[in-house]
């Protein structure tokens, strides 16, 4: 033999399944979005992707590397996905030194404070966001409409989006009736020719990707499957109850950050429970934080506020639901 | 829908390359060294000194006790030496080293053992028999197969099961067993129930051996009282708590034995071992080891003598090839990589599994991303990665209280861990703490 033997302890062999897949199946998963995302947006949903991106790997490699004076893992794809979720969490042509500022807090203060990978309470890219949104509440909420094949940067022309259009309307005293004839059309917004945030605007990619993950089994369906549709009963009892003060459950899934936050925000790992069990109750819960704030509460959309305050219980949801042991319940038929 | 456990499991590939590859009588070797300590519980006495001449099957250590087994001279020849050799624990333990004698005509003549059905002996002669022949479980546990047999009277009993799961991956020992002796499998089947006073038995097989199933299914008449139970391929099925939940439906208690939900389950080569005891009277001094790897010329299975080097198995199947850089005693889950070629094949050795560097190198370990992964394919629904982060930071009592001593240590969570953390490696070492905990308060 060449090269020593090599003995450790068992198992010897590995599923080819590593972190690093698992991080560059959900930039695949993204893919989609990103692609309707530029048909919409133009070049300026590119330009927030591509600072998010750059700035989020950027700061994690100088924190690491001269802050804590540790390991770069820049490569392991997070940092990558925390910028690109963070973009898809912001208006296009949002100014450049924002995105920067948001990836700042996202990589420095959401997650490498905590110790970095797999050591953060909360969703990083959602962290970053909510920073601006509650900072820069104007610039946040300017959103571009989508004005088709349009390839230059859209910040002239700025709408509300469709929720927000209903949360005004419905301030002021409108029925659902009269809003619903200016809101884009059921098919526009599943397909993603609604405003928006850049990723949230085409249902259809978007549940293209969530599938995509399903089918590389690196989500489960526990998750996505449980918030969608504790979000479309809420809202559909609240409906049934009264149309004109309440929009229709298909509205409130197709619309806003839901299937994004479904698929690709509120399932990242790091920051969700480790048993089905506690994935569905982590699930009601931002369902139901997120049909509150939407309903009755001044911000239009609420996703991104369920799911940071829902992170926050996972360690208590890991502890209390825990997966039930072997034999802790006999059920012994003898006959 | 074929039945399985519920919870917990992996796929790993199967890689049974050997499966069609008769059983083969591997040449008597030259030395024998017999570990006088094969089986799980007090190692055997010693009973032979240097320069005895020994008989094939002759007793050469005696049980040391309730949970412990006979060890036969698995050849003629003469004790050279009273040695310490390092066997497959790594360590080295008290071997005794026998050299073939090369006129003895019994160690080269073909035993023949033709089918015998008719079973003479009555219960308990037949668990004296066992006792005396030194059978343990040849699945890998060498649990000496009397202490199973040994049923305190009352005990509800109302099935036995017979494992010929091979959920391990490259082994194929047992499958090639049930196919070559499925007639004789069906006879211990019988001597067993008999023992235990049976009416019901099961034969477990995964769905990857369809042979072997349909082999059974022919040729078991209705009389009998056996069934086949197909099931579906899911590592750890072989596992007993596995098998029976799998087969029956019946949960074994936490901390428990089969035997607390009415079933015994053995492995389909100590049956085999069992029919050869109590109808030929033949000693366990051999058994069925796959010899396996990727990279090797001729992967087989051998029928080899217990004591013979692992080298000379080696050899049979045309050496070690290049780059390769751990040897495996059993399979690639729950084996234990071996330090060199001396170490011998002993009553537990089902497969030696030659691994190339590519298999070999475990990937470097990053942070835990909390995937949960680890905890959904555990069969004992436990918790791994706490498990192993309480084991690291020598939380000792939280991790018995969150179960850590009921770990089968079927390695699946390492196997699956994406960031290649050695979740069983500390889960292991937790459970070794805690037992010495447990035992100094007692």
């Amino acid at each position: 033999m060449s090269q020593p033997i090599i003995v450790s302890a068992s198992p010897h062999v590995h599923s080819d399944r590593t972190s690093k897949k698992l991080m560059y199946d959900v930039v695949i998963a993204l893919i989609p979005a990103f692609l309707v995302s530029l048909y919409v947006f133009g070049i300026s949903a590119f330009i927030v992707t591509a600072v998010a991106v750059i700035s989020c790997l950027l700061f994690e490699y100088l924190i690491q590397k001269y802050l804590m004076k540790a390991n770069v893992t820049i490569g392991d794809g997070s940092a990558l996905i925390t910028g690109i979720l963070l973009a898809f969490n912001l208006p296009a042509g949002l100014p450049i030194w924002m995105i920067v500022v948001g990836s700042l807090v996202a990589i420095g203060v959401a997650k490498l404070s905590f110790g970095g990978l797999g050591f953060n309470l909360f969703n990083p890219a959602l962290i970053g966001r909510v920073f601006l949104l509650v900072s820069f509440p104007v610039q946040m909420t300017m959103w571009p409409t989508a004005v088709e094949n349009n390839t230059t940067i859209a910040d002239a022309v700025t709408g509300a989006t469709p929720l927000g259009m209903i949360k005004e309307g419905l301030m002021f005293g409108d029925t659902m009736t009269n809003i619903s004839a200016s809101l884009p059309s059921n098919l526009d917004m599943f397909l993603g020719l609604s405003g928006g945030s850049i990723g949230e605007m085409s249902a259809l990619a978007l549940l293209l990707g969530g599938i995509y993950l399903l089918y590389r089994r690196v989500i489960t369906w526990h998750i996505p499957v449980t918030m969608l549709a504790t979000m479309a009963v809420m809202t559909g009892i609240f409906w049934v109850i009264d149309p004109e003060s309440y929009a229709s459950p298909l509205i409130h899934i197709l619309s806003g950050g839901a299937l994004l936050g479904a698929f690709f925000m509120a399932t990242d790992m790091v920051t969700s429970p480790m048993t089905k069990k506690g994935m569905i109750v982590f699930a009601i819960g931002i369902a139901v934080i997120t049909v509150v704030i939407r309903l009755f509460g001044a911000y239009p959309e609420g996703v991104s506020f369920g799911i940071i305050i829902m992170n926050a219980f996972v360690p208590l949801i890991n502890t209390y639901f825990k997966p039930r042991r072997f034999g802790s319940k006999i059920k012994a038929k003898i006959v | 829908m074929l039945k399985t456990f519920p919870k917990g499991g992996i796929h790993p590939p199967e890689n049974k390359i050997t499966s069609s590859k008769e059983i083969k009588q591997m040449t008597v070797p030259k030395v024998v060294n017999v570990p006088i300590a094969q089986h799980i519980g007090i190692p055997a006495e010693i009973v032979v000194d240097r320069k005895d001449k020994v008989a094939k099957g002759q007793v050469i250590a005696k049980s040391g006790g309730f949970v412990s087994s006979n060890i036969h001279s698995p050849v003629a020849g003469t004790v050279t030496k009273l040695d310490l050799i390092i066997d497959s624990s790594g360590y080295k333990k008290q071997c005794i080293v026998i050299r073939t004698d090369a006129k003895d005509p019994t160690n080269f003549e073909e035993q023949e053992f033709p089918l015998k059905t008719e079973i003479e002996l009555e219960p308990k002669a037949i668990l004296q028999k066992v006792t005396d022949s030194g059978i343990v479980g040849l699945g890998g546990a060498t649990f000496p197969s009397q202490v199973k047999l040994n049923v305190r009277e009352g005990t509800k009993l109302d099935y036995l099961i017979i494992n010929g799961v091979e959920c391990e991956p490259y082994l194929t020992a047992d499958h090639r067993l049930m196919l070559e002796k499925a007639a004789e499998i069906i006879v211990g089947i019988k001597i067993l129930m008999k023992a235990l006073h049976l009416e019901k038995a099961v034969i477990g097989i995964e769905n990857n051996k369809k042979d072997a199933i349909n082999l059974f299914k022919s040729i078991i008449k209705k009389e009998d009282g056996i069934q086949v139970a197909a099931l579906q391929v899911k590592y750890p099925q072989g596992g007993e708590k596995q098998l029976v939940r799998a087969i029956l439906g019946r949960e074994v208690p936490k901390n428990g034995l089969p035997l607390d939900v009415g079933v015994i389950v053995h492995n389909v080569g100590t049956i085999f071992a069992i029919y050869q005891a109590i109808q030929y009277d033949k000693p366990l001094i051999e058994r069925v080891v796959t010899v396996t790897g990727k990279k090797l010329e001729n992967p087989s299975n051998f029928w080899v003598k217990i004591g013979t080097p692992i080298k000379d198995l080696i050899a049979e199947v045309g050496g070690l090839p290049e780059g390769t850089r751990k040897l495996v005693n059993g399979g690639p889950m729950m084996g234990k990589a071996i330090k060199n070629t001396d170490v011998p094949v002993t009553k537990g050795t089902s497969g030696i599994l030659v691994i190339d560097e590519e298999e070999a190198s475990r990937g470097k370990a990053e942070n835990c991303i909390r995937c949960g992964e680890c905890v959904a394919v555990c069969p004992m629904g436990l918790e791994p990665h706490l498990l192993m982060n309480l084991s690291e930071h020598g939380m000792y009592e939280k991790a018995s209280a969150e179960d850590i001593m009921t770990c089968i240590e079927c390695g699946s969570c390492s196997y699956v861990c994406p960031s290649h953390r050695p979740l069983l490696d500390y889960i292991r070492f937790g459970k070794n703490i805690v037992k010495k905990l447990e035992t100094s308060k007692k």
